[in-house]
């Protein structure tokens, strides 16, 4: 304890010093929390995100503009495709389950989706409250929808037109909650899910002039695309490929496609990741100096410590301290400031209600930041505690 | 106290330094003199148990220190051997009261705070204690490491050099300090100096240079291989040669 006391005292007595390493070394053990906050959660969010569907069928156009817009809702969806060419599928020997989703409105920026009850289902939805809609126009809320609109149930609303804010409102046709689900994390959170059917109605009794138009509208149903899980994997080999060359349908692999743009990211993340390696190299080695210039310094302290009976290894401790002092400030820094800068992020994207990132969470390789500090400390203080270790006290008598 | 017999030391590069039979009683004072590079450091490194002797035998508050090694011989200088060096050496990053408590820590033994205290104000410097070292004077400085030197009651006190660049008054309260300080403790003093003012001072304090021991080392004797031990020899100041070996008068 009291090497640790002494060590400390020692540190603090060159402050500009030990201010810089601890800075240095926190600024990479920052870059290494936020690049790890920042992986886990957004591979996490596709992992779960994307668990359970095999492929999405929607209009033509980028594959992975389909999986943006409808499974992780941060894009725009190419187009629409008619309900009857989706439910052909159905019957289709591969196809174990359909689930559509009909995009197109929006309550505040929220999107609200109309889909079927194998949504919840898919995503394993809890209820905070409420339950499933048995109805059109009825909805459920994310979790982070009903706390920002500030709704709950039997509450009403009417929804916008288009995907963000700013749309035509369509005022007479009103939803209300029937449910509020559990936070999830995942993408449930921030939207507003209600049956297929209510997306239809808004918009035919918003248009539709008299009964006749109506009904034409109602044969010309659309959906924005569907979630299609196989019967067999074997599917995944030829399902895309019938859909692709036989519908008017495009397949998409939301697994490849996350693949893809994992990679492209993956560059970045790189450049993320040499930079903070750099910093943390810096800092060891500014460590490092400040240690070794310090047993420089402090030689004869030293000696005089083993003249009044210290063993080597008590010496060399002292140095080894300090250097632990360092890691464990700047572990805490480092911590705060990566957490911090992943709260900061997750605020920026929650401000355009895209992908969910926030800071104050604890993944397991998190545990990675005070073990790299542990390991910079102690092998920036190798040499000099060695040089501490090996101090003559002859030096003292000259 | 301090007993050596055909002591000498060999450095690895072959040059051996020998030295005259010493024999100090418990309470007694030894002036160790010569010119640098005569090996006053080496015969301080000896008895403080830092380096091992190559031949003869030195036994230092009743232990042999030929065998002493390592660990032990650090744990029996933490409680023997009680040092004030010529540059004094407090840490500057540490308060007077902190320099103690470190010696404590460095010594092995638990930090007691009073006999700290107690150690400062035997030596008049307890109102500094919150102070940092660079904000004392010489003296004062002196008079704190003096107080880290005796802190664990060692046996025996080496000063390395304790007057030099001290003017005459500085050097005669240097020197008074030490003696009492010693006596105190009951401690065996040895001062090494190449400053003939001590000789004098010491006899002015403990009656007559009869009473002070010296071992008078050669400038030279460290290029020659054990050729020279008559060079050496125990005896009282200014070159009185009286039998080697009395104690010394508490």
């Amino acid at each position: 304890m009291k090497t640790l006391w002494f060590a400390w005292r020692y540190l603090w007595s060159r402050p500009l010093t030990a201010a810089l390493n601890v800075l240095l070394l926190s600024l990479g053990l920052a870059s290494v929390t936020f690049l790890l906050l920042v992986g886990a959660q957004i591979s996490r969010a596709f992992e779960r995100d994307l668990a359970g569907i095999d492929v999405v069928v929607g209009a033509k156009g980028s594959p992975m503009q389909l999986i943006l817009s409808g499974v992780l809702h941060i894009d725009v969806p190419p187009g629409n495709v008619p309900l009857a060419t989706v439910d052909a599928l159905r019957t289709h020997p591969m196809v174990a389950s359909i689930v559509p989703i009909s995009l197109g409105d929006n309550v505040q920026g929220f999107r609200i989706v109309g889909t079927s009850h194998d949504y919840l289902r898919l995503y394993e939805a809890r209820f905070a409250a409420g339950a499933p809609w048995t109805a059109p126009m009825q909805v459920v809320l994310g979790a982070t929808v009903a706390r920002n609109l500030g709704l709950a149930l039997g509450s009403t609303f009417a929804g916008a037109h288009g995907l963000g804010t700013g749309g035509h409102v369509h005022g007479d046709s009103l939803y209300i909650v029937v449910g509020v689900l559990a936070p999830s994390g995942g993408v449930l959170d921030r939207l507003v899910l209600t049956d297929t059917e209510s997306v239809w109605k808004v918009h035919e009794d918003a248009t539709a002039l008299d009964d006749d138009d109506r009904a034409a509208m109602q044969a010309e149903r659309e959906v924005t695309m569907a979630f299609i899980r196989y019967t067999t994997p074997m599917a995944a080999m030829s399902f895309p490929r019938f859909v692709n060359t036989t519908t008017e349908l495009q397949a998409a692999a939301p697994a490849l496609e996350i693949t893809r743009l994992l990679s492209m990211l993956g560059l970045g993340t790189d450049v993320l990741r040499a930079f903070a390696g750099v910093l943390l190299l810096t800092a060891g080695l500014s460590v490092f100096i400040a240690l070794w210039g310090a047993v420089r310094e402090r030689r004869a302290d030293l000696a005089l410590l083993r003249m009044l009976g210290a063993p080597p290894a008590k010496v060399a401790s002292l140095l080894l301290c300090e250097s632990l002092w360092l890691g464990l400030l700047a572990t805490g820094l480092g911590l705060l400031l990566g957490q911090g800068c992943a709260v900061a992020l997750g605020w920026m994207l929650a401000l355009d209600q895209t992908l969910l990132v926030g800071g104050l969470i604890w993944p397991t390789a998190l545990w990675l930041v005070p073990a790299m500090a542990l390991g910079v400390a102690v092998v920036s203080a190798l040499l000099p505690a060695w040089g501490a270790y090996r101090v003559g006290v002859l030096e003292l008598l000259q | 106290m301090i007993e050596s017999r055909n002591l000498a030391f060999a450095y690895p590069r072959g040059v051996e330094l020998a030295f005259a039979d010493v024999n100090l009683a418990q309470g007694g004072v030894l002036l160790l003199r010569g010119p640098s590079g005569s090996g006053k450091s080496t015969w301080l490194a000896l008895v403080a148990a830092l380096l091992a002797p190559t031949r003869g035998t030195l036994t230092v508050a009743g232990q042999s220190l030929g065998a002493l090694r390592g660990a032990s011989a650090d744990a029996w200088r933490a409680r023997t051997i009680g040092f004030l060096p010529q540059k004094l050496h407090l840490s500057a990053a540490l308060s007077v009261q902190d320099n103690l408590h470190m010696a404590q820590w460095a010594s092995g033994q638990a930090e007691d705070r009073q006999r700290a205290r107690a150690a400062l104000e035997a030596l008049g410097v307890a109102e500094f204690a919150q102070r940092k070292p660079a904000q004392l004077s010489g003296g004062q400085a002196q008079r704190v490491a003096l107080a880290r030197a005796v802190l664990a009651h060692p046996q025996v006190l080496l000063a390395d050099e304790p007057t030099a660049s001290l003017d005459d008054a500085a050097a005669a309260s240097a020197v008074n300090l030490l003696l009492h300080t010693a006596a105190q403790q009951q401690a065996t003093l040895v001062i090494a100096t190449h400053d003939a003012r001590v000789a004098a001072l010491i006899a002015q304090q403990r009656g007559g240079l009869a009473s002070v021991h010296t071992l008078q080392l050669e400038a030279g004797q460290s290029r020659t291989a054990h050729a020279y031990p008559a060079h050496a020899a125990t005896a009282p100041a200014q070159s009185a040669l009286p039998r080697s070996g009395t104690g010394g008068h508490a």
